[in-house]
């Protein structure tokens, strides 16, 4: 499943411009400890998380995830989009849980 | 340390106390050099995990530092280098899971006490030394 299918599929709202969303997500993590997703995290992930911070987009950026997932309706700083867009990253917003992302996002395929 | 100064590139990053907007830029870039370097990917993922862990604990825990990565022949060296306060117990910060990390510093998703653990688990090699009132001085080598 790409960026593009996630969110046509999950009604998510793409916040960046310019960054490539025709990206295969390869995995996922749901996850709000920056270190647990610094250790574990894979290339071509996706990451679902509340925290919305810089932070967030150089972890995201390090690991070359496929895109940020910030769910449950929670804001995302301005700061942390323009970032992003520089970074090329994907950030995704979503007012469901992580929990129901990342279950939809398993029955779809992504595993 | 007899290598130092015959490094093939050296790159140093400086990390001010509390800045956690900024952190994240040392390991992007000590990560493009390798790349661009040709450094095999499993250990470019390595020196940046363990370049932001420490970048991040710079900024949390630092009254400021630096990183430097140095890149050998057969080699990559990171050291993380500070201007204090130093480690009170270097077997107690050593321990998964414990921090000395503020509430505010928690809430961002850091302070779980795993960033020296990360550091040393994706290193070859992983030395502390700390001195209170000095500082701190982490060398770190990752085998090419």
């Amino acid at each position: 499943m790409t960026v593009s299918q996630l969110i046509d599929a999950l009604e998510m709202k793409l916040l960046t411009k310019g960054t490539d969303i025709s990206r295969e997500i390869k995995g996922g993590c749901v996850c709000d400890l920056l270190s647990l997703v610094m250790a574990n995290g894979t290339e071509g992930m996706a990451w679902i998380t509340v925290q919305s911070h810089l932070n967030v987009v150089a972890v995201a950026s390090l690991h070359d995830f496929a895109c940020v997932i910030v769910c449950d309706g929670c804001e995302v700083d301005a700061d942390t989009v323009a970032k992003a867009e520089e970074e090329g990253i994907t950030v995704l917003s979503s007012a469901l849980s992580g929990y129901e992302i990342a279950g939809r996002m398993y029955e779809k395929g992504v595993k | 340390m007899t290598e130092r100064g015959s490094a093939t590139f050296e790159e140093i990053h400086s990390v001010e106390k509390g800045n956690f907007a900024t952190a994240g830029q040392g390991a992007a870039a000590f990560k493009n050099m390798l790349k661009k370097l040709g450094v095999n990917s499993s250990v470019v993922r390595r020196v940046a995990i363990a370049s932001y862990e420490a970048e991040i604990n710079l900024a949390i825990h630092s009254d400021g530092g630096k990183l430097v990565l140095s890149v050998y022949p057969g080699k990559i060296r990171l050291v993380s280098e500070d201007i204090g306060p130093g480690i009170a117990d270097i077997e107690l910060a050593m321990q998964e899971g414990y921090s000395t990390a503020t509430e505010e510093v928690r809430m961002l998703g850091f302070g779980a006490g795993m960033g020296m653990p990360n550091m040393k688990r994706c290193s070859d090699s992983f030395d502390l030394k700390s001195a209170l009132g000095k500082g701190t001085t982490i060398t770190m080598e990752f085998n090419l």
